[in-house]
Parts: C-alpha cells; structure tokens; sequence
C-alpha cells in the first residue's frame, strides 16, 4: 500500500504551513509579487531591470545542495514515500503548455505564485487573473483528464 | 538604474527556496504552486489536505509580509481587464499542459535535474520575452 494517508501528522501539517509563509514572504520581499517587476525584468529590449534573475538563482542557491541531500535519503520526514513526477520524456504537451503559459506571464506579468500570493491586496485585477487561472485549469481537466 | 534591488530579490529568493526544500524534507511534495493549486480544484480522495494547508501558508506569509513592510506589497497591473483574463486562461491551462511554472519546473525541476524542467523554464522564459517584447515595442498594444 503506497496510497498518501488520510490524516496529516499534525508536524507535518505545521512544516507545510511554515513552508507556504516562507514561500509567500519570498515572493513578497523577492518583488515576484509586482507584475510591473517581472514585466521589466522580461522586457530586455526596453529598460531592463535584471533582478528577478537573483530570485531563480536564490532558490536555486538552496534547493540544488537541499534536494540532493534529501532524495539520498529513503523516505521524508512525515511521509512515507516521495512523490515525485515520474514523466522522463519531453512531450508535445510539455512543449505547447510551457509556450502557452510564457505567452501568458509575458502579457500580464503574473505566474500563479505570485497571483495567489498578491489575492491579500484584494485588488480586483488580481481577483480577475486568478479566476481566469482556475477557468484555464479547468479547462484543461475537461478536455485531458 | 534604480529600481535594480539585487538584495531583496536574493533574500526573497533564498526564502523561496527554503520553502521548496522543507516542503520536500518534510512532506516529500514539490512546491510548485499550479500544481498545489490544480490538486484542490479537482480533489483526488485523500490529496487535497496538504495542498490547502500550504496555500493558506502562502496567504499567510504574504499577508505578514506585507504587515511588517507596507510598501513591500506593490502589485502593479497594466493589462486591460480583457488582457488580464486572457492571461490567467493561458497561465492556467498552459501550466497544466506543462505540468508546471516557475516554480516546480524552475525551482524545483532544475534542482532535481529534470530534462522536462529544464526544457520548459527555457521555453516559458523565451516566450515570455519575445511577448514582453511583441506586446510593449513591436506592436505597442499594451
């Protein structure tokens, strides 16, 4: 039996809620948050302000030593196995769906990250954005899965 | 060039991936937000526990943010409301056909050296430069 359990440990509950404020304040602090930010950090061509850059190689700092450390071991602290994504192969839908979605965060500046994380404004763009997100998410269920 | 903030962005990146690292430490999950977020739309039985409670995290972290710094939340929008919807149908779908977005192919995917995450950050990264680039000089139309 492999399947994922009913309950969480309640530790690890508390490591996901502490991994989801680290993630949301990264965002905030990084200004990934600001679609005004990325659109300038995208736009290399105009006044290009390259410090999105720092972000990629920030979280990289830390996950590239952190994940190789952890996947040597055989199982996470409060699970009992990884889940990690078993495709290998590089596919047409990878290809296409990473197109698309570079189409999208180049028009309104926002990947889904920072579109939740910005909801806590409760500005109504943003309300906007992540509803249509949802509708494109679900999209794609009714018509692949 | 003043609104340069290699600081900020480093430190708010290296939270980022303190986040992604004790979510894998811990739970064995990849922190990649399309693929949290898309898990609670269409639950599978057991799945969506875990998922909501990073998000209400990341709602949570955001928000506190925000409460220590006032000025660090600055979210400028300058797409017309049709635009907007647009992109967030792309964003959605296309992180679904991909299996992801920056931050389970770009954070996560890269630091597992994953041929499919390597090949969609350069993909997502491009397209989005050469749009940036369609949208605001060559047409003008934002």
């Amino acid at each position: 039996m492999d399947s994922s359990p009913a309950r969480l440990q309640w530790q690890a509950g508390a490591a996901l809620f502490l991994a989801g404020l680290l993630f949301g304040a990264g965002l905030v602090v990084s200004g990934m948050i600001n679609p005004g930010k990325v659109i300038g950090f995208l736009d290399i061509t105009g006044s290009w302000d390259p410090s999105l850059i720092l972000v990629m190689g920030g979280g990289l700092l830390v996950t590239l030593p952190a994940f190789q450390l952890a996947l040597k071991s055989s199982r996470p602290l409060f699970e009992s196995k990884f889940y990690l994504p078993t495709l290998q192969v590089v596919d047409r839908k990878l290809i296409s769906g990473s197109i698309l979605f570079g189409v999208g965060w180049g028009i309104a500046g926002f990947c889904p990250g920072p579109a939740l994380a910005a909801l806590v404004t409760l500005d109504g763009d943003v309300y906007l954005f992540v509803v249509a997100m949802i509708g494109g998410m679900l999209l794609h269920h009714r018509l692949f899965e | 060039m003043e609104s340069f903030t290699p600081y900020s962005a480093l430190i708010g990146g290296l939270l980022i991936g303190a986040a992604a690292a004790l979510t894998l430490y811990s739970n064995g999950r990849i922190a990649g937000i399309s693929g949290i977020l898309s898990g609670i739309l269409v639950p599978k039985s057991v799945d969506a526990l875990w998922r909501i409670i990073f998000i209400l995290g990341l709602l949570a972290g955001s928000l506190l943010a925000g409460l220590i710094s006032a000025d660090a939340v600055v979210v400028e929008i300058r797409t017309t409301p049709l635009l907007t919807i647009l992109a967030g149908l792309l964003v959605g779908f296309g992180t679904r056909l991909g299996s992801g977005c920056t931050s389970g192919h770009g954070i996560c995917g890269l630091a597992r050296f994953s041929r499919r995450s390597f090949t969609a950050t350069l993909l997502f990264m491009t397209t989005a430069i050469v749009t940036v680039y369609l949208t605001r000089h060559l047409l003008g139309v934002i």
